[in-house]
């Protein structure tokens, strides 16, 4: 199921601002690639045009190539609506569908799909909850509504939706930074588990989280405020905290930056 | 009562501002400002109660007087005779009226309103949905005489073909049999009415459509929906509540309306099963049309009619607060 990203010349607007300039990476299937840098980067805008949820934004295009596998999902003729069926996302502050159950919650994307019977949906379900952890906390209450759940559950749970339509690709903004520790730890625990299954691309502001989690980190900058966001070195994650390539890295991540 | 209290816990401190703590606390209590400002919104609220408690004694002691002579069932009787001896009237046709041409009302004008709202909010581009917002505002200023003009002017002479086209094929239901006259009946009626609570539910459902967390909407898009799609798992499910609320702020303008329907409607005084023959009548028609020339016990029994009008509305305000606040304690099995 997992596929590779190859994202070559991306250029990001919103409007007449370019948020992010000229990026080009590839993040190999079946890994964890973590995005860091300074606030204002553009490494969330990035990270939206990876799934063309950039374009949601009013004003919001994007010109360049990104290719799952061998498909561009900006060419001609690609429906955003079925790359976000192929592309995952979990979002920095969790949200599940507040009227719904536990159960619908995960099963919204399915039924979106397409038709499944009753018991199909319900070992997807079952599936997606294991999968993402959370399905003995929530096993008797799958009627529920999923606003009952605590943070660091609610977030699970829109891990499990997201999984449950079996993406190609998971991305992840800020997956944690709304969660406490024990919560976070959860969560990437479970991106470890997941990267089995999926390309996963997670974006952070805590470097310890990427260090832990991620096999390649790119880092991303920008020269001044307004100015666009660049990639400035994508490599493994060892090299990146241990003896990056450019100096402006190993300001960031000593903590020297800014 | 409470400001006397408050007072006096307050006042002791002020002359020994030696304590820093004391000093405090007592300022947040006893700055004038603040209390000006709470007797004033204090005054507002109980003002508002005396005017209800007012109206409601007044109906009710008016009303009293009426129903008391009245020599037919004042809840069942099909006849408004006043001016008899003895006096015999009953708002049966009045309530079945009201409730009808209100029904169609809200029938014709939610589904209209919120699309429009979603249009305006999810659907239109900026440059178009702002003209047409403005527009909606426009209709709601203006006044219900005129709507009610353009009704019997220009509204009743074109409901002959729609009437004519229902009566041929779905006149055999008998709601919608007509007999060929005047379209000053209940469904013109209903349609003037919702062409008047348009604006109002329009423009509370734009608001609340407007309020949809982005992240709700994105969760959803996210998910591979279409824009129908999000409407439909993330902003629908939002505004559920306000929509239920917008509905009843138009409800009540229905089922109050007065000057339109007194104008469209060729009243009288019997229940009608086809909506589409002239007859019937409401309330605040009722009222309008009849108390010009009552006699003093006339407007005692048209007063008692206003006053179930007034218990009517209380019991649909309650119905809504209640459809709300089942909704606030989702369970989480029907959705």
């Amino acid at each position: 199921m997992a596929k590779r990203i190859d994202v070559s010349g991306l250029t990001a607007y919103y409007g007449s601002h370019k948020a992010i300039e000229d990026i080009s990476m590839t993040v190999e299937p079946r890994s964890v690639t973590a995005f860091i840098g300074p606030s204002g980067c553009g490494k969330s805008t990035f990270l939206r045009t990876l799934n063309r949820m950039h374009e949601v934004t009013s004003g919001g295009r994007v010109e360049g190539k990104v290719l799952l596998d061998d498909e561009d999902l900006y060419g001609p003729g690609i429906d955003p609506v079925s790359v976000r069926r192929e592309v995952g996302m979990v979002f920095q502050r969790p949200n599940p569908f507040p009227t719904m159950s536990i159960f619908d919650n995960v099963a919204a994307g399915l039924r979106l799909n397409g038709n499944y019977k009753k018991s199909e949906l319900q070992d997807i379900v079952e599936k997606s909850l294991k999968g993402a952890n959370l399905w003995n906390e929530v096993k008797d209450r799958l009627n529920k509504p999923g606003s009952g759940l605590s943070g660091g559950q609610q977030q699970r749970l829109c891990i499990a939706r997201a999984i449950a339509v079996e993406p190609n690709v998971l991305l992840m903004d800020e997956p944690c930074s709304a969660l406490d520790p024990i919560s976070t730890l959860a969560i990437e625990d479970l991106i470890g588990e997941l990267k089995e299954r999926f390309t996963i691309v997670i974006v952070t502001h805590n470097m310890q989280q990427a260090a832990r989690v991620s096999d390649r980190t790119a880092f991303f900058n920008l020269a001044a405020v307004g100015q666009p966001g660049k990639l400035i070195e994508i490599d493994d994650t060892e090299r990146i905290f241990s003896n990056p390539s450019v100096q402006a890295t190993e300001d960031y991540i000593s903590g020297r930056f800014g | 009562m409470d400001i006397s209290t408050q007072k006096t816990q307050a006042s002791p401190p002020i002359p020994q501002p030696t304590d820093a703590e004391q000093k405090r606390a007592a300022r947040g209590a006893t700055r004038p400002g603040d209390r000006v400002f709470l007797a004033l919104s204090r005054g507002s609220g109980i003002f508002l109660l005396v005017i209800m408690a007012a109206i409601a004694v007044f109906l009710t002691y008016r009303a009293s007087l009426a129903i008391s002579k009245d020599e037919a069932n004042f809840l069942t009787a099909f006849e408004w005779n006043t001016g008899t001896i003895p006096p015999k009237f009953g708002i049966a046709v009045l309530v079945y009226g009201t409730i009808v041409s209100s029904i169609i009302a809200m029938v014709i004008a939610v589904p209209i309103a919120v699309a429009i709202a979603l249009f305006i909010t999810h659907y239109a581009p900026r440059k178009l949905g702002g003209p047409i917002a403005y527009v909606i505002d426009l209709l709601a200023a203006v006044p219900s005489i005129v709507y009610g003009l353009w009704g019997a002017l220009i509204l009743v002479p074109q409901m002959d073909g729609l009437f004519g086209w229902l009566d041929r094929y779905l006149g055999w239901t008998g709601i919608f049999s007509w007999d060929g006259g005047p379209a000053r009946s209940m469904l013109t009626v209903g349609i003037l009415l919702a062409i008047m609570i348009l604006p109002i539910i329009t423009n509370v459902s734009r608001e609340v459509f407007r309020q949809v967390p982005q992240m709700q909407e994105e969760a959803a898009l996210a998910l591979g929906a279409t824009r129908w799609e999000v409407i439909r798992m993330s902003v629908l499910p939002f505004g559920r509540s306000g929509v239920i609320s917008a509905s009843m702020l138009g409800l009540g303008r229905a089922l109050g309306e007065t000057m339109a329907v007194a104008t469209v409607l060729s009243p009288d005084f019997d229940i009608h099963a086809s909506l589409l023959n002239a007859g019937g009548g409401t309330f605040a028609q009722n009222i309008a049309s009849k108390f010009g020339e009552a006699s003093e016990f006339g407007r005692d029994a048209l007063i008692a009619s206003g006053l179930v009008l007034f218990v009517i509305t209380l019991l649909v305000n309650g119905a809504a607060r209640a459809i709300i606040a089942r909704r606030k304690e989702y369970s989480g099995a029907n959705a």
